[in-house]
């Protein structure tokens, strides 16, 4: 096998090196996750060789990935809706004052079990399923699956027919049914065209967190892992082997890339 | 056996005027109704993001649904050669391609960007049955726009088979279509299954036909009795007969097919016991006014024996089916996704709650629009072109 220089970028590792590489990069992003969080609570949480790295506009999305996310439900309190309203923010999701019309691309869902009275509180949102029931309905092919998982919708060829909210097992979807302003430039929407959760693309293309997860580490109690769900090495692969989680609806078979540990 | 001849309506009378007049205006009210939800969105609509599929798609699937049936006449009288039917093929043609364009029209209307239709007959996602659906559609048009010029060009007459068989396999599979637009969706518990296909086929029949002979009764109207004879009367009640007892059976085996499974009690009960207004259009309209007084007309009163008893059931069955899509698309959206199945879940968006929903003026003038604009089509058809039974209908008929 040829050696390759630092500089290079074919992806070939070096062989001698890498176990090393692979623990030190990670004992490095933790650290750094958690200096980060720690030193600048409430300021925009830029991972340093976080679980992203950043991808230029015009190079393609890396089809060995897979972005998910963990919800450790046992953290994630009654009172706390940090997430919502970050993703609201970042989003630009304007508020009308009502819940059936609102967009809202992460919800906060109560869960109580009438037999028992056991009950959560736990944040659903779009589940970036590998098998999307949203992407096999659009008739015109504007719900897509990004090659490293993230499913979303192209706003110039949603035609507004509603038939991917239908399929959604989740109900993560919503139709912009006003005329809209003030739009953030990396989030843009569209009124009559439906939207949901894109795992903040833009701050994941930058190498950075999706607004939820880092909202939850700062403001919440830290109960939203996000990572890529194909590198065993990672956070969100390494606590999805050491702990139970499940996936809601798994009976679908549509394989979210959300999973829920404790519920 | 007697050469049918045709017609068209030469010199309307005021009846005919004036019913087409009132289609133009409820189609500039569509119109303006389609602008306003245009301009300001779907807010100013009862439609939210648990009903994302309001009134209009009620119209559109009905009238896309009974666009199919509409060809029944045409091809009982083609495809299984039966020459009672022969005299009104040509306007059982002419309705299924008028009922389909008027329920695509409220589906395109109702699109929250209707200005990108150009975007959906372009690019095509073909494992959608939406996107397969498109092409059931325009297939259907341009089919059964050939098997007419079969039946009314001279020249083509020896393509009339070929078209007749092609357009009622084609009426078959469109219909199973839109039936799976809704029975594929395996999340929802209201649908998944695939019984909404041939419920749909059988519904299909029943409002077609219904069309077809309140269209025929009108224009006997304009063009006298003798346009409709006293055989065919019978028949047109016989086979609304045989199609609403279909309706009613699919009906019945999907709600306990559903039934035998307990984790469908829920959903169930909410469409069928207390749903509030959805089990009150099921039994009320669709079952008891829609189905079972129809049945009761046309087969056990001798008013069911005369022309205003058929178009008594033919609009009763009409009302029917509109409760019956009422029932399956708003009240299926009104039942919440079970996220978490077993356990009482709640939200700011509506999660484990019953949607509410109520329907705004402009869907409902967008919806009858539709209706308006197939029969608009129809009526402007009638009398340019010769689609009615002339008078050798009579001895056409005792060759039947």
């Amino acid at each position: 096998m040829s050696n390759c220089s630092s500089s290079c970028t074919c992806g070939t590792p070096e062989p001698d090196e890498r176990p090393v590489d692979a623990a030190r990069r990670s004992f490095l992003k933790t650290a750094a996750t958690a200096g980060a969080v720690a030193l600048a609570p409430g300021v925009t949480l830029y991972v340093v060789g976080g679980p992203a790295e950043a991808r230029a506009p015009d190079q393609p999305v890396d089809p060995k990935k897979r972005w998910g996310m963990l919800v450790d439900v046992s953290k994630c309190t009654e009172d706390c809706s940090a997430c919502v309203t970050a993703c609201r923010t970042e989003n630009g999701l304007g508020a009308l004052d009502d819940p059936k019309i609102d967009a809202q691309w992460i919800r906060k869902v109560e869960v109580n079990d009438p037999a028992t009275g056991y009950s959560r509180s736990l944040p659903v949102m779009c589940q970036h399923c590998a098998e999307p029931p949203c992407v096999d309905v659009c008739p015109t092919g504007a719900s897509f699956k990004r090659d490293d998982g993230i499913v979303l919708v192209d706003k110039h060829i949603c035609i507004g027919c509603r038939y991917c909210m239908m399929a959604c097992p989740y109900k993560a979807r919503s139709f912009v049914h006003e005329p809209l302003s003030d739009q953030k430039p990396y989030a843009p929407r569209g009124k009559g065209t439906v939207e949901s959760c894109t795992l903040c693309v833009h701050k994941v293309d930058a190498g950075e967190l999706p607004a939820c997860v880092t909202a939850c580490a700062t403001e919440g109690n830290g109960a939203l892992v996000f990572g890529d769900l194909n590198d065993p090495e990672s956070d969100i692969s390494r606590r999805l082997k050491a702990y139970p989680t499940r996936q809601i609806r798994a009976d679908l078979d549509v394989d979210p890339g959300v999973h829920y540990q404790g519920l | 056996m007697a050469r049918i001849t045709y017609r068209e309506l030469s010199r309307p009378k005021g009846f005919f005027v004036g019913l087409m007049t009132l289609h133009a205006v409820v189609i500039a009210a569509g119109l303006a109704a389609f602008y306003y939800m245009e301009h300001n969105g779907h807010i100013v609509t009862g439609m939210t993001n648990q009903v994302v599929w309001g009134t209009p798609h009620v119209f559109a699937v009905f009238l896309v649904v009974a666009a199919s049936g509409a060809l029944n006449v045409a091809s009982i009288s083609s495809v299984f050669a039966r020459l009672t039917y022969k005299p009104f093929a040509r306007v059982s043609g002419l309705l299924a391609v008028s009922l389909l364009i008027g329920g695509l029209a409220v589906l395109v209307l109702d699109l929250g960007r209707p200005e990108r239709l150009t975007v959906a007959m372009t690019t095509y996602n073909f494992k959608s049955i939406f996107a397969w659906n498109i092409y059931l559609y325009t297939g259907f048009i341009v089919i059964v726009a050939a098997y007419l010029w079969t039946m009314m060009a001279r020249t083509a007459g020896r393509y009339n088979k070929v078209a007749a068989y092609t357009a009622f396999a084609w009426r078959l599979i469109l219909t199973t279509g839109t039936g799976s637009i809704f029975g594929f969706l395996v999340a929802r518990e209201a649908y998944d299954t695939a019984l909404l296909a041939p419920l749909f086929i059988a519904g299909s029949f029943a409002y077609g036909l219904a069309f077809t002979v309140l269209v025929l009764i009108t224009m006997c109207r304009s063009l006298g009795e003798a346009l409709m004879s006293e055989e065919a009367v019978q028949k047109f009640r016989n086979l609304l007969t045989i199609f609403v007892l279909a309706v009613v059976y699919f009906t019945a085996v999907m709600h306990l097919t559903k039934l035998y499974g307990t984790k469908n009690h829920g959903v169930e009960a909410f469409l069928l016991v207390d749903g509030g207004i959805y089990p009150v259009l099921f039994w009320g309209v669709q079952i008891v006014l829609g189905s079972l007084i129809p049945l009761l007309i046309l087969n056990f009163t001798a008013f069911g024996r005369t022309r205003n008893g058929l178009s008594l059931a033919s609009i009763l069955v009409l009302i029917g089916g509109l409760a019956q899509m009422y029932v399956i698309i708003i009240g299926g959206q009104a039942w919440p996704l079970q996220l978490f199945p077993g356990m009482e879940v709640s939200s700011s968006f509506g999660d484990g709650a019953i949607a509410a929903y109520t329907p705004s003026l402009p869907e409902v003038l967008l919806g009858f629009a539709g209706v308006s604009i197939a029969m608009l089509i129809t009526g402007l058809a009638l009398m340019v072109l010769r689609f009615l039974p002339g008078e050798a209908v009579e001895a056409a008929q005792a060759g039947g």
